[in-house]
């Protein structure tokens, strides 16, 4: 990696100055894609900010909703009780994520900041609608993935929790990419009392998305028959070595079907 | 102590180091005042150098030297040399182009070394790299063997024509041609056998150290073969006799045969040791692995078969493109000629046999030699043949196999392919690894597994592989530029511990073990009195390294053969101490008795003498306990066996499972059965993994697709199924112990059983062959273009 100048700031305030000072500051949170990345030149940031006093991991049930701190690991969202009786989809989700070295450093937090298309939350996040806190604002997920490896965040803001509501019924199913066991296709299905949302990873050129037409037909009837009939198109779908556009289309169904009969 | 001679499964001695992090590779080795070499390599598969610039980089923090082509062009420095020489099929030699250590004039395939940059830390080496200006001029590339054979092809070498390295052949066309005229049916198969890349746990790596007062030059360096690289180095490259120049190779994590070969970055670092007067260290990135490391397999073939009408095999005929990408590699020429087309006989008598092999240059990284080498691309082409005629012939595919083997009772059988083999019994493994597998439960468990959704297939390969490598004089007349014998030198010391010096090398097969049992075995020494060294020129003979699951058979038998000589001179000690004629003296049980006495002396008691020779012939015998013994084996050995692969398929995503994975081999002698299991499992696990994850992509143009994990799939422990392994043995009958080897079979054998099993699952979607590897979405492809014929029916 190129040199850089390292903070490691205690509090939220300095860090958001930080890297508000400094177009080419980047924040550091579990470093799982970040520090490759570094490794192989292909970033060269003036000074990483690293966010790990700023005591933002956690998780915390209130009523009808879950808070997970940004910094918090996947490993510790896969080893949580509440979530896994709460948002069972989630835990299992943070299960699947990386190997156990990157889970325990890995967060979600940096996760959803980096928004790989292939990424596991994003998926989690849109489909339960949660929100995105930031140490200025609140961001609805609806909102905050806006296409491959961009988010709504300014420059300089960082992303405190995230905040999910609690569905009734909630279940991740991921087809992973043999080499790297990043998503080829993940689909995340909860239902709420108002309906069912469903969101895609992997599988978009344009990163994760609500499939619109499987939330309407799970909405009316939750079950994978529900949307055995419904054809997804090739168009605007990821296509490499390892899946064509048309292989990932075909898997949308099957997986969104997995999804839904794993929620039960 | 419990038993720890030849048959126990004592635990691997050298796993505890390993396990705990205190194993000591290459990286882990760092020499006073070492520099850093950062290697800048091609970002271009083929292009002319119109010039490279490093004056910024010369000049940057940290920055000691930096080297390109042109500066050991300057000093008349050798380039790689190449082991073996093949001739084409008119008696000419095969084309040999220039190997230069840094590229001139052209880089040839994407991770050419083009410059050098030798800094104080790795860190300002990589920097100053990135300062150094190549101007090219690119040029059209070739990366697959079918674009490289094609008619106005770029040529990857100037003067190499059609790209052709060699046109080679074995059998005689017109003997086979009229057997096929004849023949009452004719089965041919087309198919490809896909490149894989070693993927060593333990990146390359290598330091070079200059003694500045005695001029010698050190290389540590992460190699299967020292002396060998030595020698390579020494005498072709860098022009350093032997007595100026040791090779290291420590600990080493993993070759496969991907270190074997003498590298460019070995050279570099020695020499480059020796121009900056410094030591000088270079570790390849993951990256640098995969586009430096020898890569495997890569063959284009087609495959005939002429039948009788009960199907029995008449004659065999089969053209191969072989890949030898942009380079000859060390031994690359011999891979996919006398390790694979003498193997195609495989296990069955079929008369005649005639094969050509065109190799081939690519913008390509080179090819070379890969676990097994030659004799995977050989059986899986013969098993997948095999499989096709059943298909053809409506003939059992057990049946079909059972009635072409050489039976048991025809050993020794000479091959129409150069190979006799000694001995073997391929009825018996079939029918313990059918038994094992359970093979005639099969189509109840593919009931059940349709009952679930799963599309269920069994596959079997009867396989059979030359190895124990190999008669100096057989593969010197074949074109090896090297003798294949190895070494032991066994020193027995005064107290009675001994130390084993060979010239064999670990990389993880557990030779501290194994070879150390066979010193049990015969000196009746306990296990914890017996080291074993290797890996280091300074301190071993110079013996020919470990491939070709050689290190038993070969190294072992040196080792047995200096054992012999450490007994005859102690029954001369223990008859002049016991004052007995020398024929009485008997050694058993590390004791030299008078035989039909109590009289006896022990190990130890001899060694003393040895030592400290106060009451010894010293008239007709040298002191000491210190014997070295040169093996060279009267034949290649001939492991075989039975595979079994079981796999389920899931038709809605294409999804291979392996469920059940049975292998039954015949390895001859085994010393340490635990550690036969586990070589076979990991050869079984490389095996699924080339069948069904592993491919090395280039884009057309020389661009390499699958240069990381993120890319190339490698077999994981979750893709492994649980595998019932056994060994149904013959003995070698030229080799003291008897043994054949098994570092190789798991990888030759398992993946035509894995490919026919994945068949056999589709059979009612159509599908006579596939080429490996079986990946979802090809086999969701087959699956797709099958529903409308079997909605038909």
């Amino acid at each position: 990696m190129y040199d850089f100048t390292y903070d490691k700031p205690g509090s939220l305030a300095d860090a958001v100055k930080l890297l508000s000072d400094d177009m080419d500051a980047k924040a550091l949170a579990g470093g799982q894609t970040f520090i490759p990345v570094l490794k192989q030149r292909l970033n060269r940031p003036s000074r990483v900010v690293d966010l790990a006093k700023l005591g933002l991991s956690g998780i915390t049930v209130s009523g009808d909703k879950v808070t997970i701190g940004a910094m918090t690991t996947h490993a510790t969202i896969a080893s949580s009780a509440e979530i896994k009786a709460k948002i069972p989809g989630l835990q299992h989700q943070a299960s699947l994520i990386g190997d156990e070295a990157v889970r325990h450093r890995g967060t979600m937090g940096g996760s959803l900041a980096n928004n790989d298309p292939a990424a596991c939350y994003p998926s989690a996040v849109l489909a339960l609608g949660g929100t995105i806190k930031t140490d200025r604002r609140s961001i609805p997920a609806d909102e905050f993935f806006q296409g491959m490896f961009t988010t709504a965040l300014e420059q300089g803001e960082i992303i405190t929790s995230i905040e999910l509501p609690i569905p009734e019924k909630s279940a991740y199913e991921k087809f992973r990419n043999p080499a790297s066991r990043y998503a080829i296709v993940g689909v995340f299905v909860a239902k709420f009392p108002s309906g069912v949302r469903l969101a895609i990873t992997g599988a978009g050129q344009g990163g994760v998305f609500r499939h619109t037409e499987f939330e309407k037909a799970l909405s009316a009837n939750f079950s994978p028959d529900a949307i055995a009939g419904i054809k997804t198109p090739a168009d605007g779908l990821n296509s490499d070595i390892h899946a064509s556009a048309e292989y990932r289309a075909h898997l949308v169904n099957v997986v969104a079907r997995r999804a839904v009969a794993k929620a039960g | 102590m419990g038993f720890e001679g030849i048959g126990a499964s004592v635990r691997r001695r050298e796993d505890v180091r390993f396990l705990s992090g205190k194993g000591n590779y290459t990286d882990d080795i760092n020499r006073p005042g070492q520099l850093y070499a950062f290697i800048v390599r091609a970002d271009r598969p083929h292009a002319r150098i119109d010039g490279i610039d490093t004056a910024e980089a010369e000049k940057a923090p940290g920055v000691v030297r930096v080297f390109t082509g042109a500066d050991m062009a300057a000093e008349n420095l050798g380039g790689l040399p190449c082991g073996w020489q093949i001739h084409n099929q008119d008696g000419s030699p095969m084309a040999e182009p220039p190997h230069p250590v840094l590229a001139v004039g052209k880089v040839r395939h994407v991770g050419d070394p083009v410059a050098v940059v030798i800094a104080e830390t790795r860190q300002e080496a990589k920097n100053a790299a990135e300062l150094i200006e190549i101007r090219y001029t690119d040029l059209p590339a070739v990366a697959s063997l079918t674009d490289a054979v094609a008619a106005g092809a770029p040529e990857v070498h100037d003067g190499v024509a059609g790209n052709i390295c060699y046109d080679w052949v074995i059998g005689d066309k017109a003997t086979v041609d009229a057997v096929f005229a004849k023949a009452d049916r004719v089965v041919k198969l087309e198919l490809t056998n896909n490149r894989l890349i070693p993927n060593a746990m333990e990146p390359r790596a290598a330091i070079g150290d200059f003694d500045t007062s005695s001029g010698d030059f050190t290389l540590y360096t992460t190699s299967q073969n020292p002396h060998v690289i030595r020698l390579l180095m020494g005498a072709f490259v860098l022009h350093i006799p032997e007595n100026k120049l040791r090779v290291v190779a420590p600990d080493v994590g993993g070759g496969f045969g991907s270190k074997i070969y003498h590298y460019a970055e070995e050279a570099i670092v020695t020499w480059a040791a020796g121009k900056v007067r410094r030591p000088v260290k270079w570790t390849a990135e993951r990256s640098e692995s995969f586009m430096s490391d020898a890569h495997g397999r890569d063959h284009v073939s087609t495959a005939e078969m002429a039948l009788d009408k009960e199907g029995h095999f008449l004659g065999l005929r089969i053209t191969t493109l072989a890949n030898m990408g942009a380079y000859l590699s060390t031994f690359a020429p011999c891979v996919p000629t006398y390790l694979y087309a003498t193997l195609l006989a495989g296990v069955y008598k079929t008369p005649v046999i005639y094969c050509n092999v065109k190799a081939v240059f690519t913008n390509t990284v080179p090819v070379d030699a890969y676990r097994g080498a030659g004799r995977p691309e050989a059986t899986y082409l013969l098993e997948r043949l095999v499989d096709v005629i059943a298909h053809d012939t409506g003939i059992d595919k057990v049946e079909l196999r059972r009635k072409n083997f050489i039976p048991a009772d025809a050993f020794p059988y000479q091959t129409p392919v150069a190979l006799q083999y000694d001995s073997g019994d391929y009825q018996t493994t079939l029918k313990v690894a059918l038994a094992n597998a359970d093979w005639n439960g099969f189509e109840a468990r593919r009931a059940e597994a349709k009952a679930r959704g799963k599309l269920r297939g069994i596959g079997i390969s009867t396989y059979l592989e030359a190895c124990g490598i190999a008669p100096s004089a057989v593969v010197g007349s074949l074109g090896a530029r090297a003798g294949l014998y190895e070494v032991a030198n066994i020193r027995v010391h005064p107290t009675g511990s001994v130390t084993v010096f060979t010239g064999t090398h670990s990389h993880g097969q557990g030779h501290e073990t194994t070879l150390a049992q066979l010193v049990v075995d015969q000196l009746g020494v306990p296990l914890s009195q017996v080291e074993v060294v290797h890996g280091d020129t300074a301190k071993i003979p110079f013996g020919m390294g470990t491939y070709g699951s050689r290190s038993l058979a070969v190294g072992g038998s040196a080792m047995v053969k200096a054992m012999d000589k450490i007994i005859a001179k102690g029954k001369k000690i223990a008859a002049h101490l016991m004052e007995a004629s020398v024929q009485d003296i008997e050694f058993k049980d590390g004791s030299f008795r008078v035989a039909g006495t109590d009289k006896a002396k022990a190990l130890h008691e001899i060694s003393l003498a040895a030592y400290v020779p106060h009451n010894y012939p010293i008239e007709e015998l040298e002191p000491g306990l210190d014997e070295t013994a040169f093996y060279d084996p009267k034949n290649f050995t001939f492991p075989g066996g039975c595979h079994i692969a079981e796999v389920e398929i899931d038709p809605e995503t294409g999804v291979v499972e392996m469920v059940n994975f049975t292998a039954v081999d015949d390895v001859g002698r085994v010393v340490n059965p635990m550690i036969v299991e586990g070589q076979v499992q990991g050869g079984v696990a490389q095996g699924i993994g080339q069948a069904l994850l592993e491919s090395a992509l280039y884009d057309p143009h020389g661009q390499l697709l699958s240069g990381s994990y993120m890319d190339y799939t490698m077999p994981r422990a979750n893709d492994i199924p649980a595998m019932s392994v056994a060994t149904e043995n013959t003995m070698c009958t030229h080799n003291p112990l008897g043994s054949k080897g098994c570092g190789e079979v798991g990888a030759i054998g398992s993946p035509p059983a894995v490919i026919n099993a994945v068949v056999d699952a589709l059979k009612d979607h159509g599908v006579r062959h596939l080429d490996m590897p079986a990946t979802a979405p090809k086999l969701w492809s087959i699956i797709q273009a099958a529903q409308p014929r079997l909605a038909a029916e």
